[in-house]
């Protein structure tokens, strides 16, 4: 799979603001992240990338595209989902997504066949002929996905996809997202505020702070070393039961009040830890594991020095 | 992407060309134009006069029917270039409110509630946006003027023979050339005003007050400032001198047809001062349309 995202020195600039400082890099994976507080840049960084906004040094590949050479052929691949409405008040859901379709380059049978298909995709299907003025806010965001994958692209670009959603509808939302991610059939670049949202679609994640690039890291690595991390307190037999931890884990460090914390290798569970704690009769009091992996990356991110990425 | 299967699949059919995708807002444009019913109507009723103007003509020429209805064809109006002149300026006034109508929502409704960068973001550019609203109006507008004047310029040609045509073959061409000066005007500043002005009925009364409000302009400062120049600022007399020239009549007061008449002498305000007025006023509606057809709105 080649790069998703290749920037080189990637400049925009709005008057005398600079908005993007001159990003570069090339940032691989089925579904990326988009991360950093607001000003980051994010969302110039996706219009940038869309070419709705032209830089004013440096350039980008997207997909495969150049981004001021490619444009068309950017955009036909490509589906947008863009943050704020947009949606026209007085067209019926299907009629709409079947507009944008065809602006797609769909004949219009075919555009009408996909339509259909995307609205019961994103369950709209019931309110597909009802006049979008009269959707809600749920509605309207789902409507805004069925648009974005009507033509069916290969890349996709959601900004800030669960916005305005209540608990219900996000999950919803973030289930579809997943599907499209498991079908590999398109590659997703995905910006949002929610930590949580980019930690359950993203494999990789780019976190921007002030127009330059603060960290990218790899998800599921992070996940992976990160499940190798326990924090346990005991009770009991501790010192015996630490020392026998030594056996199968890589690092054990531990204190005489019982609290202790240990590196597992790959591919080794949790399981011999519990058969070590029952042979020593040692009560485990708790057993934790570094979850918040996204939001640890993301605060250590936002602390480090402007471009010491 | 199969209904029953609901998993996602890319698209790998045919796609249409490139050049035609600014025809796609223009269909469906049309199309919210067709289920309108009093647009219909009013659209069907531009029909009447040449529909009268044909009856008029074939008249002339059918002795039975003229003794029939005990006429005398020697009275009737002549056709000529006056003839056509009065034909087009009665169909342009039509063609205004049936734009009036049409127009303001052309490019409003994809402002509104923030479509346009959805368009943008397909194959398709600011330019071929324009060109697809734009040929929206185009349509309508031909559709009152210069097809059914070309259709009446072809009867009497078959009726009359080749002399007349001959003799009054420049009519073709003013028909043609007169109404596709009103065409791109008109249709510049109605998208312009739709681009800037939201609410339907308010963007209509807008196009109003731009095509009346810059006849009363005009004679304002012309008497404030005791010149003729402020005829410039009168679309109406914009396009009536321009049409006039276009069908070899005399540039006086009062030439023309309908709302399109010359208002100052010929000479008062030259020619090149009347074209160069209509190219600036298409020049400030793309301007206007292309500061407000964005799909980022900058801070700076």
């Amino acid at each position: 799979m080649g790069p998703l995202i290749e920037l080189d020195g990637l400049e925009v600039r709005f008057g005398y603001r600079r908005i993007l400082q001159g990003l570069s890099g090339s940032f691989s994976g089925q579904a990326i992240g988009l991360l950093g507080p607001n000003g980051a840049g994010k969302t110039t960084l996706i219009h940038t990338l869309l070419g709705l906004v032209a830089p004013s040094a440096g350039t980008a590949r997207f997909g495969g595209f150049d981004i001021r050479r490619q444009s068309r052929q950017l955009k036909a691949a490509t589906g947008y989902m863009p943050e704020n409405d947009a949606y026209i008040a007085s067209m019926t859901g299907v009629g709409f997504v079947r507009l944008m379709a065809e602006l797609a380059g769909l004949p219009p049978e075919a555009a009408m066949e996909r339509a259909h298909e995307a609205l019961f995709y994103v369950g709209l299907g019931e309110a597909r002929y009802r006049r979008l003025g009269t959707y809600s806010t749920g509605m309207k965001q789902m409507v805004k996905l069925a648009q974005a994958i009507a033509h069916g692209p290969r890349l996709l670009v959601l900004d800030e996809p669960t916005n305005g959603l209540d608990p219900p509808a996000r999950e919803r939302m973030i289930k579809l997202i997943r599907q499209i991610r498991a079908s590999g059939q398109a590659r997703l670049l995905i910006s949002s505020h929610l930590l949580r949202d980019v930690e359950e679609t993203c494999d990789q994640v780019l976190i921007l702070k002030e127009g330059r690039i603060a960290a990218f890291c790899d998800l599921d690595e992070e996940r992976r070393t990160h499940r190798r991390w326990v924090e346990l307190e005991a009770r009991g037999a501790v010192p015996a039961f630490f020392e026998e931890l030594r056996r199968f884990a890589l690092e054990v460090s531990w204190m005489p009040n019982g609290r202790g914390r240990l590196t597992l290798p790959d591919g080794l569970g949790t399981r011999p830890l519990y058969e070590a704690a029952a042979r020593h009769n040692v009560q485990l009091v708790r057993v934790s594991y570094k979850r918040d992996s996204l939001e640890e990356l993301f605060f250590r991110a936002m602390e480090t020095p402007d471009g010491d990425s | 992407m199969a209904i029953h299967k609901k998993t996602y699949a890319c698209y790998a059919g045919p796609l249409t060309p490139e050049w035609s995708r600014f025809l796609v807002p223009a269909r469906y444009a049309f199309e919210e134009l067709r289920a309108r019913r009093f647009f219909s109507l009013f659209l069907l009723g531009t029909l009447l006069c040449p529909i009268l103007c044909a009856l008029v003509i074939y008249l002339r020429y059918n002795v039975a029917a003229l003794k029939a209805l005990q006429l005398d064809a020697g009275r009737w109006v002549p056709i000529d270039e006056g003839f056509f002149l009065f034909f087009l300026g009665f169909q342009s006034m039509l063609s205004f409110f049936v734009v009036a109508i049409a127009g303001p929502g052309l490019v409003a409704a994809d402002l509104a509630h923030g479509a346009l960068p959805l368009y943008l973001t397909r194959p398709l550019t600011r330019r071929g946006y324009v060109l697809g609203k734009m040929a929206v109006l185009a349509v309508l507008i031909s559709l009152i003027t210069w097809v059914p004047g070309l259709l009446l310029f072809a009867l009497q040609w078959s009726l009359e023979g080749a002399a007349w045509a001959a003799r009054y073959g420049r009519i073709a061409f003013a028909l043609l050339a007169g109404s596709w000066v009103w065409i791109v005007v008109l249709s510049l500043i109605v998208l312009a005003i739709s681009a800037w002005v939201r609410w339907k009925p308010l963007a209509g009364a807008v196009l109003f007050l731009v095509f009346f409000l810059g006849g009363a302009l005009g004679n304002a400062s012309n008497e404030l400032l005791r010149t003729h120049w402020g005829q410039l600022l009168n679309l109406s007399h914009l396009i009536g001198t321009v049409w006039v020239r276009l069908f070899g009549r005399p540039a006086e007061p009062g030439a023309g047809a309908v709302f399109f008449r010359v208002q100052a002498r010929g000479g008062q305000t030259p020619e090149w001062a009347v074209w160069g007025m209509l190219i600036a006023v298409c020049l400030l509606s793309l301007a206007l349309l292309n500061r407000k057809l964005r799909a980022v709105e900058a801070v700076r």
